[in-house]
């Protein structure tokens, strides 16, 4: 993949995340106003598909989000180079959908 | 300002072979005065093998840009003045480039960028041919004109945090000149120009940290012209066309 589409990725993952982040706060805003218990939380998200959808594009945006955005940190800042900044990225990008995608599929079947 | 007869000027001394040190002279004051005065001045009294670089004087050739209290400038249009810290200047070669040596940056990496961002004229006509009539109101004639009245002084390059963090990225002023050439109305390859500045340490490399527009000596704008670039390359990827 080009630096050019890693690029674009990023930004077409940002505009995808943007709806979902004020969506999710809005939700959190309104879900607590009663209190905060497990129990009601997965009553709405259990057995859910739009949640489930919601929440499992919000996982790929970010993973491939944060993934591209930790590589070129990892680049300029850590001085990492070449095929070993590629692997790290792609380490974290994948571990971060691994660690959502479970989260995911906690909360929604 | 209050009187005083002489500057103290610290001046970075070395090279490839030498670590750099600071060495201090003191140089005589005058009410008019540039920082390429005061080195000038050091070179002809006090050390004439201090090295460094200039030609016009005049802020025309872009050969004296130089650190100047941790700040990129032309030296040749820097008043002493308005840069002195107390009675003190430090002057160093420009940064994110290697030392030739003292004060003299190497200048290679910046004008081998300019060719790998694809800066160079790709004719539309042959000279046998016609002139084409360039239209001077036209839109992107204006956006070309705003950023040809560059003189690779550098500035710019030493200025930008993305260059000293990735050294392969392009930089500011070799970007701009492939901004200015993609709006030229006189250049035939605007793919070419589209697919260099799309490359490794390409447009994109770019964080948009402004230093480049807030040091460019001439007041040029290579931030808006670096994100012009990333809207055309957008453009491009979505099927649009110019």
């Amino acid at each position: 993949m080009s630096e050019f589409h890693l690029y674009m990725a990023q930004r077409l993952s940002a505009l995808v995340m943007a709806p979902f982040v004020l969506v999710h706060i809005g939700v959190m805003i309104y879900a607590i106003q009663g209190g905060l218990s497990a129990a009601e939380i997965l009553g709405r998200t259990q057995g859910s598909v739009f949640w489930f959808a919601f929440y499992g594009m919000f996982v790929v945006a970010v993973s491939i989000h944060a993934a591209i955005g930790l590589r070129t940190i990892l680049g300029e800042w850590a001085g990492l180079r070449g095929g070993a900044r590629d692997v790290v990225a792609a380490v974290i990008g994948l571990g971060l959908m691994a660690l959502g995608a479970q989260a995911v599929w906690a909360v929604t079947s | 300002m209050p009187e005083r007869d002489h500057l103290t000027v610290t001046v970075q001394r070395g090279g490839p072979d030498a670590p750099m040190r600071p060495q201090t002279f003191e140089v005589p004051a005058y009410d008019n005065q540039t920082v390429l005065d005061v080195v000038s001045w050091i070179q002809q009294n006090a050390d004439p093998t201090l090295t460094y670089r200039f030609a016009c004087r005049v802020g025309m050739c872009g050969s004296c840009a130089m650190m100047v209290n941790g700040v990129p400038r032309w030296t040749c249009r820097t008043h002493v003045s308005k840069v002195l810290d107390g009675n003190a200047i430090e002057v160093g070669p420009l940064r994110n480039l290697p030392v030739i040596k003292d004060l003299a940056a190497d200048m290679d990496p910046f004008f081998d960028k300019w060719v790998a961002a694809e800066g160079r004229h790709h004719p539309t006509r042959s000279r046998d041919e016609e002139i084409a009539p360039i239209d001077p109101i036209a839109a992107e004639r204006q956006e070309a004109n705003a950023g040809i009245e560059c003189i690779n002084c550098s500035v710019c390059y030493s200025a930008c945090d993305t260059v000293a963090g990735n050294p392969d990225y392009l930089g500011p002023a070799a970007l701009q000149r492939a901004w200015t050439l993609y709006n030229d109305a006189k250049d035939a390859d605007r793919d070419a120009i589209l697919d260099a500045v799309s490359a490794k340490g390409g447009c994109h490399s770019c964080h948009s940290m402004g230093s480049c527009t807030a040091y460019c000596p001439n007041e040029l704008d290579p931030l808006s012209a670096i994100a012009g670039l990333k809207r055309a390359t957008a453009k491009r990827f979505f099927g649009g066309r110019k």
